[in-house]
């Protein structure tokens, strides 16, 4: 069984996903950023693939995505860095669809498969479009599809989703980019509602955790919560990423 | 029409809404209401007399005498430039606060390069009484001062953006992004072809109104259309009644920069490859690691990486020919309109008055050059390159 869906099984409660930019804050600091999130306990990690245009994502983001690019990462160095990367921690990507495109759908999927990478969120890849293009694609790689849904997302739609997921949906908490500040009791009403909505699939809960508050709301929720802004801060914060691992895990998870 | 979006949204292989989730509710509202709405005869009439009386609608059709002289042909302007703010733009800009009213939409985003888009939303805006926020890069911002001006007495907001390369392309970014926060009160005006279906489509439609006229106002058909392209809308607008009567040549022309062998270019599809930019599949000018390379155009308004998908699908089709003249073929022909027919065109509209420098002509041919915009806001461009 893969790493991320025996973590999904055997976890039911309290998972912690973390982001991050690969090429941030320096070029090679992908590896040690993962392997310190493992050692920190960290239940999975999410690999941001660097976009010059990343519309779904607030100015934090935004900004280490410039960095990276700015510091030469590449796809290809990325699969390289993966390599040297604990095999045991689920790992997933995000990135956008023209980078993946761009660098050939079967390709990426190859590579990601040759490297451990188990799950892929493209947030503007079209759901019809996935079904009838790259369906077949993602599963020959053992590629998981990871998809949005919103408080806006109507029933059929969520059943549809439900329906083309394989491991996790990703909850965002409210409709809004990446890391508002404004925190996530806004949409607490959306959280205490989740378990309500009949999915036959484990929902983790991104956007705006950005406080241990906010994570122990959404663990109450749902299974899991997925962080990003809030560590991308604490990585340019802090000279060292590993020490930065390590502090930020301890202050979200309050322990 | 045979050259029409299809269902799915899509121009043979380009176009499509390549949306994040939280887009979805809005981006179905639109395409689910927007048809209906242009179609509606309350709509129409309230359009078309605002399109006459306050735009100057329908705009002249100009024999251009000594250019055509100078030429040894037939050459008419479309005269864009006599509308109401100075460009096409608001054609398309006060279609959609139309819609935006019958959408309950209470608060206008938009972004824009040149100015031009900016200053034709807070334009409408203004009729209209509703909120105007305009996004618009950092360095847009400095090189187009006066529209910025134009745009806060007309009671807009610019909100300066200064992400990636601070122009037009990073402002359509934000523009989006404002979108995704403010949902439920706020429509975004896109300015050109370009974008998530069905906003081509609608903003095709919206600026068709140019051919409509031509086609009208023409003894016969003419022989060719010439139009400048950045994003697209002008050119869509002067071809879009002409796209089934093959005889005429459509041609379509790109900001050439430096030259399309320098790096300094935004002739996108001379440089580009396919990709997704501003959640539509197209051509876009971009690295092999997929990373949008930003374009060079001494003209602010073609100084765009992407172009509208039914262009794409026009050039792949071979329906229209696209070419590109360089910033400097651009001053030339501007300068040659200023001292043979009397007009300041926009640098944008001087791309396609250039191309006639490329052409070979007969006697009866008969050419009609979109002049999308003028002059104005281009004046201290002129002065420098004068002296």
């Amino acid at each position: 069984m893969s790493t991320l869906k025996k973590v999904l099984e055997t976890k039911k409660e309290g998972l912690l996903n973390i982001y991050c930019t690969a090429g941030y804050p320096q070029l090679n600091d992908l590896p040690t950023i993962v392997n310190a999130l493992h050692d920190a306990g960290v239940d999975m990690v999410e690999i941001g693939i660097p976009y010059s245009d990343p519309i779904a994502d607030g100015e934090t983001i935004q900004q280490s995505n410039a960095v990276a690019l700015k510091n030469g990462i590449t796809i290809d160095l990325i699969f390289e860095q993966l390599k040297q990367c604990n095999k045991d921690i689920p790992k997933i990507v995000m990135t956008y669809f023209n980078p993946v495109f761009k660098y050939g759908l079967e390709h990426f999927c190859q590579q990601c498969q040759k490297v451990g990478i188990e799950g892929i969120i493209i947030p503007d890849l079209p759901l019809d479009l996935y079904e009838s293009t790259y369906k077949k694609l993602f599963q020959t790689y053992g590629l998981n599809p990871i998809f949005l849904i919103t408080p806006q997302t109507g029933k059929e739609r969520l059943k549809f989703i439900d329906e083309l997921s394989s491991t996790f949906i990703y909850a965002v908490s409210s409709s809004s980019t990446t890391g508002k500040t404004t925190g996530i009791n806004e949409g607490s009403a959306y959280l205490s509602g989740l378990k309500d909505l009949g999915l036959q699939h484990p929902v983790l809960v991104g956007f705006n955790i950005s406080t241990s508050e906010d994570l122990a709301l959404v663990h109450e929720h749902a299974q899991g919560g997925i962080i990003g802004s809030a560590f991308i801060k604490c990585l340019r914060e802090n000279a060292s990423p590993e020490e930065a691992c390590h502090a930020f895990v301890k202050q979200i998870t309050n322990c | 029409m045979k050259y029409d979006v299809d269902e799915q949204g899509f121009y043979g292989d380009f176009g499509g809404a390549f949306i994040p989730e939280m887009l979805y509710p809005n981006i179905q509202e639109l395409k689910s209401s927007y048809r209906e709405i242009l179609n509606d005869d309350a709509f129409k009439m309230e359009l078309a007399s605002l399109l006459k009386d306050y735009v100057g609608r329908p705009t002249p059709l100009y024999f251009a005498k000594r250019l055509s002289e100078h030429y040894g042909a037939n050459i008419y302007l479309k005269r864009e430039d006599l509308c109401h703010t100075g460009a096409h733009k608001i054609n398309n800009t006060l279609g959609q606060v139309l819609l935006a009213q019958r959408l309950n939409k209470s608060r206008i985003i938009a972004e824009t390069g040149a100015g031009q888009h900016g200053v034709a939303t807070a334009t409408a805006c203004a009729l209209m009484g509703l909120e105007c926020i305009v996004y618009m890069g950092a360095k847009d911002i400095e090189r187009q001062a006066p529209n910025v001006s134009r745009m806060k007495m007309l009671g807009a907001e610019v909100r300066p953006v200064h992400s990636g390369s601070k122009t037009l392309k990073d402002a359509t970014n934000e523009a989006i992004r404002d979108w995704i926060n403010n949902q439920d009160d706020t429509h975004y005006i896109i300015g050109s072809v370009v974008g998530p279906d069905p906003y081509p489509d609608l903003v095709t439609q919206l600026q068709s109104i140019i051919s409509e006229e031509i086609k009208k106002q023409m003894d016969g058909l003419p022989t060719h259309v010439v139009a400048c392209v950045g994003g697209g809308s002008n050119a869509i607008g002067a071809f879009y009644h002409f796209l089934e009567d093959e005889s005429v040549e459509l041609i379509g022309v790109e900001a050439g920069g430096l030259g399309i062998k320098t790096d300094k270019s935004a002739a996108t599809l001379a440089l580009g490859s396919r990709g997704v930019l501003h959640a539509s599949m197209s051509y876009l000018m971009q690295t092999s690691d997929g990373q949008v390379i930003e374009p060079h155009s001494i003209s602010a308004g073609l100084d765009y990486p992407g172009i509208g998908p039914l262009h794409a699908h026009l050039h792949d089709c071979k329906r229209v020919l696209y070419s590109n003249v360089t910033d400097q073929e651009a001053l030339d022909a501007a300068n040659r309109l200023m001292r043979l027919e009397g007009i300041i065109p926009a640098l944008e509209s001087a791309h396609a008055l250039a191309y006639l420098e490329k052409m070979t002509f007969n006697p009866t041919d008969k050419i009609v050059i979109n002049l999308s915009g003028r002059g104005d806001k281009d004046m201290s461009t002129y002065i420098n390159a004068a002296t």
